[in-house]
């Protein structure tokens, strides 16, 4: 027989595997949606209700509220962090230890005990005096949203410092000794050289973190501060519809926490710039 | 003539490992010398002492009569504020093995930075000179890339375009192209060679005996944390007179 014989690849038809797997896969969980949709849909849930109190001006109000106690607690503790972080690495013992006791105590108590902690400080120290100049009664000062925002605000440095400190390491020693021998001081190498590059390593897990605090700021409703929960269970306790409200908080949540999300992927493109491939580099010559 | 870099008794210790053991040397304005020395013989702590990245355990460097790291004042040297050895090391131009270019800015932002943030020059002033400084490094095309998108070869070129754009009155070059594959190496020793031949004060750590032979005016042989021996190019390279020196030439000519 000669190689003539043996059929071109024209002349063939190529059948294509099936994943049956997958079919299967897929059939199981429409069938799942299904059943969870229809259950939702029958069970005692006014969805009325829910549409109805979706833009309620209180829980508008709470979800508000939510996000300026999340904006303020990533302020103080990235802040506190980023001082910490640099404690850290410093030369000086004492520093560094007292970074590392911050970061220990903070850490191993659970969130909602600083909570509750900070809130009823004043019945460790019912007046807050700086000598010649005021005092105060604690209980004024340590309102809800000063409670939450300490509480919140220190622990949330506490974790972010590992965060900063990882990203301060990313960068390497040449960085600082090529700034260095161009006659930058160490705190203008930080701000243009350092913190730059650190923030590619900084921004993913400080986004997840954000999104995180988000959710942890619902721990506030317990000292009635004023966020989303709050105000849904001040209108269940007088309407009685709780599963609606709780819906209402669940829908909000996810539509920050996606929002959020979208604006993360942005950011992290951003600081990822400098390192695209070198055709799309080039061509904005 | 007047010394610009005077180095006298430099010692530096890590831990235990004295790097250098008493080093003292001048170089005079306008040369170029070129440090050799087997791996570990504290070449780099040496040319890094200069712009204090290290700060001698003793001793002191002056650059062009001032004391680096220090202020004098009837016999006691005082520490110099970070700020204040900043201002001095913005005269002392370096160049690294490794380029370190920063990674997040463009060739011309790499390059105007220090004249921009250090000397507070105008923006556009900088722009001016620092696109002819790349001219000179031969990368005046590539002012808008990052410097992952370049070679070896060119990243070490925008390097040394960096530390010209200081204005410095000394430059100091470590190991300048070990890091680079070989035929990556001329590019940058030819931008070398045109500034030796400029008149700028250059030291030079390198394993180019080549290049060390045509730029350079004196070598300095250094081994085990100290100067072995020193002198004029043709008489160190045709005619050493330490044995340590002959071996090591030996060893690399092969
Ligand atoms: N930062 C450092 N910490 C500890 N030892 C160091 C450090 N830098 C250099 N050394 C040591 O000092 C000696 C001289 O090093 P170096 O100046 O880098 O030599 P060369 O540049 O000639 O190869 C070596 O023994 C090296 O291990
Ligand atoms: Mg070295």
């Amino acid at each position: 027989m000669s190689k003539n014989d043996l059929n071109t690849p024209d002349e063939y038809v190529f059948v294509r595997k099936i994943h049956y797997g997958r079919y299967l896969a897929v059939a199981l969980i429409i069938l799942l949606l299904g059943i969870i949709v229809r259950a939702f849909v029958v069970g005692k849930i006014a969805w009325a209700v829910v549409g109805e109190y979706l833009f309620d001006r209180d829980i508008m109000a709470g979800i508000v509220n939510s996000m300026i106690l999340t904006v303020f607690v990533m302020v103080v503790g990235v802040m506190l962090a980023v001082t910490v972080a640099l404690m850290a690495g410093s030369k000086n013992p004492v520093l560094r230890y007292t970074a590392r006791g911050y970061m220990f105590v903070f850490r191993s108590v659970p969130i909602l005990l600083q909570l509750l902690i900070w809130y009823n400080l004043a019945l460790i120290f019912p007046q807050i005096t700086i000598p010649f100049v005021v005092s105060v009664s604690t209980t004024q000062v340590l309102t809800p949203f000063v409670a939450a925002l300490l509480a919140f605000g220190i622990a949330q440095g506490a974790y972010t410092t590992e965060v900063i400190r990882s990203g301060l390491l990313s960068v390497g020693r040449g960085q600082v000794e090529a700034a260095a021998s161009i006659g930058m001081t160490y705190s203008q190498s930080l701000y243009r050289i350092i913190i730059p590059q650190a923030m590619r390593v900084i921004v993913p897990p400080l986004g997840n973190e954000t999104i995180g605090m988000v959710k942890y700021t619902s721990l506030a409703s317990v000292i009635q501060y004023r966020e989303i929960i709050y105000s849904a269970q001040s209108i269940y306790f007088a309407s009685g519809r709780v599963i609606e409200m709780l819906m209402v908080c669940a829908f909000w949540y996810a539509l920050v926490i996606g929002i959020l999300s979208i604006v993360q992927g942005y950011i992290e493109r951003y600081y990822n710039r400098s390192s695209r491939g070198s055709a799309a580099g080039e061509a904005d010559l | 003539m007047k010394p610009i870099i005077e180095i006298s008794k430099v010692r530096k210790a890590f831990g235990t490992v004295e790097a250098l053991k008493g080093v003292s040397c001048d170089i005079a304005e306008g040369e170029v010398v070129c440090i050799l020395g087997p791996s570990g013989s504290g070449k780099s702590t040496l040319l890094r002492c200069i712009n204090q990245l290290e700060r001698p355990t003793s001793g002191i460097v002056r650059v062009g009569g001032e004391i680096i790291g220090y202020r004098e004042q009837a016999n006691h040297l005082y520490a110099l504020s970070n700020r204040q050895l900043a201002a001095q090391r913005s005269k002392i131009g370096m160049v690294f093995q490794q380029f370190n270019l920063f990674p997040h800015m463009t060739v011309l932002e790499n390059v105007i930075e220090g004249p921009v943030r250090v000397k507070k020059e105008l923006r556009a002033a900088s722009i001016q000179s620092a696109l002819q400084f790349l001219e000179r490094v031969g990368l005046a095309d590539k002012a808008n890339a990052y410097p992952s998108q370049l070679s070896g070869g060119q990243q070490q070129r925008v390097a040394i375009a960096r530390a010209l754009a200081m204005k410095p009155s000394v430059m100091l070059f470590d190991e300048p192209t070990s890091a680079l594959d070989p035929e990556l190496v001329g590019e940058v020793l030819l931008v070398m060679k045109e500034l030796a031949r400029s008149g700028l004060t250059m030291v030079i750590v390198t394993h180019e005996i080549a290049f060390a032979r045509e730029a350079a005016n004196r070598i300095i042989f250094m081994d085990g944390g100290a100067i072995v021996e020193a002198g004029k190019t043709g008489d160190l390279l045709g005619n050493p007179k330490n044995p340590r020196t002959r071996e090591f030439l030996a060893a690399v000519r092969h």
